[in-house]
Order: C-alpha cells, then sequence, then structure tokens
C-alpha cells in the first residue's frame, strides 16, 4: 500500500478565520460544494451548500477542479520522500504508484480529497477549521455504492440523477464538524 | 491518520446483507434456462453471459471496495489474493485458491472447489459447450477493468465437464495508466 501514513495536509496559512457570513465552523452548516469526479473526469455530481460567490461557469470549474487534482497527485508522487518508485512529473502514472494526497486549508476553506481504486474522486470543500474528513469522504463513498451504483436504472459514468442519494448526503454534511 | 485496515473476507461476508443461497441459486439457473431458450445457440448464451457478468463487474467493484476497506494493490499477485480470499468470500460465500502462476507474473489459475451457482445443476447433451458460470469471468474481466486492468478471463476446468474442480484462468494484458482526460484545445 502506498500511502503516507501520516496525514499529508498542506498547511499553507492557518492564523485568519474565514470570513464572517460563510460557514460557522460549528456543526450544521460547514460543508460548502462537493464534486464527483469518474476517472475519465466526467463529473458525475456537484451539490452546492454554501457558495455566495462563484467566478467561472460549471463546466469551466469542474474541469478547473479536477485539473488541480491530477496535477497534484503527479505533484505529490514526485515529492514522496519515502519511494524510489517515482514517475516523470506529467507522464502519467499507473495504478498503485504515487501516493494519495489528502487536504490542503487555506485561510477561507479546507479542500479534502479522496480517490477509490476504482477512480471515483470525491472532493469536499469545508470550513477550515473542521477536523480530518478521510472517514467522512468514505461514508459519502457507501452512500454513493448504496443509492448509486446498486441503482439498476443508472447508466455508469452518467451524471448522477438521484434524489434520494441527493436526501442522505445533504442529511449527512449537517452533522459535518 | 492512517488508512482503515483492509477487512478479511470473513469480516466482510459477515457484515454484508446475505440472501438465501438455495434462492440464488435457483434464480441464476432460470436466467441461464431463458437465455437458453430466448437465444438458442449455446454460444451466444455464454457471450450474453459474459457481458452479463461484465455489467454487474464494473458496478460491483465499488461496493467491494467500499466496504472491504482495500486500497490499491501493490502487484499482480496481491490483486489475485484479494480477489480469491476477499471477493469471493464477500460475493460468494466461498474462497478460491491461486495456483500455477507463470513465470512473468501476469496469469495466474483461480480454482474453485465449492461452487454456489451449479448446485442442482447437470448439463444436458444438448449444452455440452455452455459455460455455465461464465458469468463469473465476466463479473472478473468488469472488476478488474475498472481498477485499470485489462484482463482475459478463459475457463480451464469445469465441474460440470466432467473435471475435479473450477479453474478460472485470468491473464493479465495491460495495466492502464491514468491520463489528462481533457483536451488541451478545449
Amino acid at each position: 500500500m502506498q500511502f503516507f501514513s501520516g496525514s499529508s495536509a498542506v498547511d499553507i496559512s492557518p492564523s485568519p478565520a474565514a470570513p464572517p457570513g460563510t460557514a460557522t465552523g460549528l456543526s450544521g452548516n460547514n460543508a460548502n460544494m462537493l464534486y464527483i469526479f469518474n476517472r475519465s473526469g466526467v463529473c458525475l455530481l456537484y451539490r452546492e451548500w454554501h457558495r455566495p460567490l462563484r467566478t467561472l461557469d460549471a463546466s469551466q470549474d469542474q474541469k478547473l477542479m479536477f485539473g488541480l487534482l491530477f496535477s497534484l497527485r503527479s505533484f505529490t508522487a514526485k515529492m514522496d520522500p519515502t519511494s524510489v518508485d517515482k514517475g516523470n512529473l506529467g507522464v502519467p502514472l499507473l495504478p498503485g504508484q504515487g501516493c494519495s494526497f489528502y487536504s490542503f486549508r487555506t485561510n477561507t476553506y479546507k479542500l479534502s480529497f479522496m480517490e477509490s481504486p476504482s477512480g471515483i474522486k470525491l472532493i469536499l470543500i469545508t470550513h477550515p477549521n473542521t477536523s480530518d474528513h478521510q472517514e467522512s469522504l468514505k461514508h459519502m463513498y457507501n452512500l454513493y455504492v448504496e443509492y448509486v451504483v446498486k441503482n439498476p436504472l443508472y447508466v455508469p459514468g452518467t451524471p448522477i440523477k438521484s434524489e434520494l442519494f441527493n436526501t442522505n448526503l445533504d442529511q449527512y454534511v449537517k452533522t459535518l464538524i | 491518520m492512517a488508512p482503515l485496515a483492509p477487512k478479511t473476507g470473513d469480516a466482510v461476508f459477515a457484515s454484508v446483507d446475505r440472501v438465501n443461497a438455495e434462492l440464488f441459486t435457483l434464480t441464476y439457473g432460470a436466467m441461464v434456462r431463458q437465455l437458453l431458450t430466448d437465444l438458442e445457440e449455446v454460444d451466444e448464451v455464454n457471450k450474453q453471459l459474459d457481458q452479463m457478468g461484465y455489467n454487474i463487474g464494473v458496478r460491483l467493484v465499488d461496493e467491494f471496495l467500499a466496504k472491504s476497506n482495500v486500497s490499491r494493490c501493490v502487484d499482480f499477485k496481491e490483486t489475485a489474493d484479494v480477489i480469491a480470499k476477499v471477493g469471493f468470500k464477500m460475493f460468494l460465500g466461498v474462497t478460491a485458491s491461486i495456483t500455477s502462476w507463470d513465470a512473468e507474473g501476469t496469469s495466474f489459475s483461480l480454482v474453485l472447489e465449492d461452487n454456489p451457482l451449479v448446485d442442482f445443476v447437470e448439463l444436458p447433451d444438448t449444452c455440452q459447450g455452455l459455460h455455465y458460470c461464465n458469468i463469473l469471468s465476466g463479473v472478473l474481466r468488469g472488476a478488474l477493468e475498472m481498477v485499470s486492468m485489462k484482463t482475459e478471463v478463459t475457463w480451464v476446468r469445469d465441474m460440470l465437464h466432467g473435471d475435479d474442480a473450477y479453474e478460472l484462468r485470468v491473464k493479465l494484458l495491460k495495466q492502464v495508466p491514468e491520463e489528462y482526460p481533457y483536451k488541451d484545445d478545449e
């Protein structure tokens, strides 16, 4: 297993808190957005709970997010001091190569990331002062399996249109701290 | 935080919902029976079972990953072990054994002593070419493809054809690297 044993969070600037008017840092409305991508970069789901500012149109925004994570993965693998087996920067990684990237934090938000070996990527944006979200992402992946993958009418690789999934997601997200 | 330890096959099996084995076996039998009636040709039935298995496999892999906490395998050998010890246990309640690795480590045999799909089954003379459990090879192919491994899965031994066990040969054709999916000019 090519995981870092410690958390690989990149702490950019911890000091100032999120601006007032965004999430509170208390339980209830900490999550801002969630993206789910599949391996081929299709945004299966974009769910928004709190996002006052939008700068790009939706598809540009999603493409940018996917591109950022794709590059970060290749970058973190290249920086890995523990592994001898690293690809060249920009060269596609084979499955199992490289390490997993977990999260980064800015003064206004925190981005948590999980990728399943099947290439499903979950990206959760939350208030910066929340705890580690690896377990929460795992739980969301389980929701995805239960309500999306197991739905026989869902065609794999297409955007998710499931009210049941959304409801359960909304409910779960309220419990995040 | 360290990732959760992968669960053993027994632990996952104990935690998932199960259905009555007889119901499962008979349902599968009824389905194969219907395919034989609809398609008439045994070869077509084999193909259809494989395709159905493939469609199951591409979905099933996510459930497998979510429930078993298995993360990326280091090499194909580990993949084989995980399939035999965790995968088969979780979905069929039996474990398979891994034998006959080739020299390059790219193909192996999965041997099933016990196969819940075939209880009550005897192949009539008209269906001798039928791979009754061809759905399994499709599932393996589909599931492995979703974790970036192109494989070829074939039946080597089949108890319904008079052999002493069920043996599936899994051959790794290619590992697909992750590529940037968007074109630059888009």
